[in-house]
């Protein structure tokens, strides 16, 4: 196969599918740089280098292999109580996802025959409770609820109580959209995350923080901020059937280390899989 | 105003005599500029094809012998995104003894039905007499939390059994229900929709085609990253849209999805919404979008 010349137009292409992910300035001027370093001026396969820059994403967003991921079994990655009910604590910016995540998730534990309580935590948003309480009469899972207005980390408690009472599995907290700007909302959420933490020693065990794929670099600061608020331990990257590409999972992974779980792929229970850092990558320069 | 890429651009264009700046020299500045769109999320064509716009003003003879070059490109950078993301037509038409129709549309959670609750609450104060129209028959519970909405803003809300009917019949029998309550205007809050599926877009077109809206409005997230030209060229082709909403600007994002809508659609960006409360509506002003795209 004849080969190319890599030279400064050919960089820029690379450049322009990097940035189109959404990954940022900054990871995709690294690649660049690099393919430059390595590559400049000579004869190459663009293809090859293709393969090249996708390699170092992939390692990027398997970071050190410390998630556990089992491609049979979707709820590998959840970090799980030894003992007593495992409580998944689920945050994010308003309306990328996370009620919608909750039941997907929820309905996954369930069909695996675990018991689920969800805690409806957003009392400020009309009809949020309304909304959860529809998708866990379709799972057919337990739902505690209480009257809007309440204060959201009672609510979490009395999620995390009932659970221990009746001997449920997993307990899932949905929580307000809120920007990571509101302070007074940010400690809100550290506030539901201790109280949860009062009633069951260790939990939350996982904290999923849930981005909308089409987010640009906002995602960087929405990461930083929810982790120091929630302690994210993993990220639900939602809304990836559309044309975004998410990319900015990369920045984030290479900035602060917290790795993506779950990819949602549509509306229904059933759209949500196993995040993949192989197809991901795929996908995110296919057609570059 | 505009100090840190003021003060990149100083540097990138480095050590020069008065009257030397070369061509050179203001390339590798609006390198600057570039970078500075693109992590205020402006897409990349975009940004790309503003840059060389700018760069041909630029190399005028004016900058080439000013003193101080950089203040006078980001002063050129600036006026040129003003100009782009304006004029503003804040109007939104209502006439006279005739019902006027506005149709809200977007991406999933984009924030269409609060906007709903927000544009309704506006055009009370203005003394019209608004209703809701609930035609979101997909997402769980999307009716009550317009019913919830309707009942704080105090106008009325049609809605019907979601497994019985359809958005488009919704629409249209909203439009008899508000001719009898006499209301003037009639406010449509679609379910959420990837610009890429077919069937949800003909829906739409269709209830575009048969309530012939006065305003078909973009509902967007301005925490969108370089995926805003798609969905937005995509709406606009389907709806010929007569506005954007730009939602979610109370945050920290920096909101370049403000210049890629435009750019790519040339449809104005009316309002701003800048909080979750049904009064946090505002006019949209070019000139604090391009202070804040440039990171004021
Ligand atoms: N296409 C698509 N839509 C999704 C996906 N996940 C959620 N949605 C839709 O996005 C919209 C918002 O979802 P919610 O689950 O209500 O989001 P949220 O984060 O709980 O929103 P707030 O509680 O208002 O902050 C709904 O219309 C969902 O159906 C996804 O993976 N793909
Ligand atoms: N901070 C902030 N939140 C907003 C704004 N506008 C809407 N929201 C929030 O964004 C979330 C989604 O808003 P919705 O109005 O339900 O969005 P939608 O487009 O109708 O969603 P779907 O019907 O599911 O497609 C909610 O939590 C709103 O409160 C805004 O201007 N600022
Ligand atoms: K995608
Ligand atoms: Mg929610
Ligand atoms: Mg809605």
């Amino acid at each position: 196969k004849s080969g190319e010349i890599l030279d400064e137009a050919k960089l820029e292409e690379f450049h322009r599918g990097l940035i189109t992910t959404d990954m940022g300035v900054e990871a995709s001027e690294e690649v660049v740089e690099s393919l430059r370093e390595e590559f400049g001026g000579r004869t190459v396969d663009p293809d090859a280098v293709w393969e090249n820059v996708k390699n170092t994403l992939k390692e990027i967003l398997k970071g050190d292999g410390s998630t556990n991921w089992d491609p049979e079994n979707p709820l590998s990655p959840l970090n799980m109580a030894t003992e007593g009910p495992t409580v998944i604590l689920v945050s994010g910016v308003n309306g990328v996802g996370k009620t919608t995540s909750i039941a997907k998730l929820a309905n996954y534990l369930t069909k695996s025959g675990k018991k689920v309580v969800l805690a409806a935590g957003d009392t400020f948003r009309a009809a949020a409770v309304d909304q959860l309480t529809k998708w866990s009469q379709r799972i057919g899972c337990e739902i505690v609820r209480k009257d809007p207005g309440t204060d959201p980390a009672s609510v979490a408690f009395a999620g995390c109580d009932h659970a221990v009472q009746i001997g449920a599995d997993v307990v899932l907290v949905d929580t307000a959209g809120r920007l990571q700007t509101q302070q007074n909302l940010m400690q809100e959420l550290e506030k539901i995350r201790r109280v949860i933490n009062k009633r069951i020693e260790g939990a939350p065990h996982e904290s999923l923080l849930v981005l909308d794929a089409t987010t640009g670099q906002n995602g960087i600061s929405q990461a930083s901020k929810f982790s120091d608020a929630a302690g994210c331990t993993g990220i639900v990257l939602a809304k990836l059937d559309g044309t975004a590409k998410g990319g900015v999972v990369v920045a984030i992974r290479k900035k602060m280390g917290i790795p993506v779980k779950y990819v949602g792929v549509g509306e229904q229970l059933d759209d949500l899989q196993l995040f993949s850092p192989d197809d991901f990558v795929e996908a995110l320069l296919e057609e570059s | 105003m505009f100090e840190s890429i003021t003060q990149n651009l100083t540097d990138a264009l480095g050590n020069f005599t008065r009257g030397k700046l070369s061509e050179g020299n203001i390339r590798d500045g609006m390198a600057q500029v570039r970078k500075a769109l693109l992590e205020a999320d402006v897409n990349y064509d975009v940004a790309k094809s503003f840059c060389d716009n700018v760069t041909k003003q630029a190399v005028g003879d004016q900058v080439l012998k000013s003193l101080k070059p950089g203040e006078q490109i980001v002063g050129i950078v600036y006026n040129e995104l003003v100009n782009l993301m304006g004029p503003v037509d804040h109007s939104i038409a209502i006439r006279r003894g005739e019902m006027a129709i506005i149709m809200m549309c977007g991406l999933q959670g984009a924030g269409k039905t609060t906007t709903c609750g927000k544009l309704a609450t506006m055009l009370k104060e203005q003394g019209a007499t608004p209703m809701l129209v609930a035609a979101d028959l997909q997402r769980p519970a999307a009716i009550e939390q317009l019913r919830v909405i309707g009942e704080q803003v105090g106008v009325p809300v049609y809605w019907e059994e979601a497994g019985s009917s359809t958005p488009v019949k919704v629409c249209q029998n909203a439009q008899k229900a508000a001719k009898k309550e006499g209301c003037n205007v009639l406010i449509l809050d679609t379910a959420g929709r990837l610009h890429i599926d077919d069937s949800l877009m003909k829906e739409l077109v269709q209830i575009d085609n048969k309530l012939m809206p006065h305003q078909a409005l973009l509902v967007c997230d301005a925490m969108t990253g370089q995926d805003a030209v798609n969905s937005a060229k995509a709406f606009n082709e389907a709806l010929e849209l007569d506005g954007v909403i730009l939602t979610k600007l109370d945050g920290d994002t920096r909101g370049g999805a403000a210049l890629s809508v435009k750019a790519v659609t040339g449809v104005p960006i009316k309002y701003i919404g800048v909080g979750e409360q049904l009064d946090k509506l505002e006019p949209f002003h070019p000139e604090r979008m391009a202070q804040r795209i440039l990171g004021q």
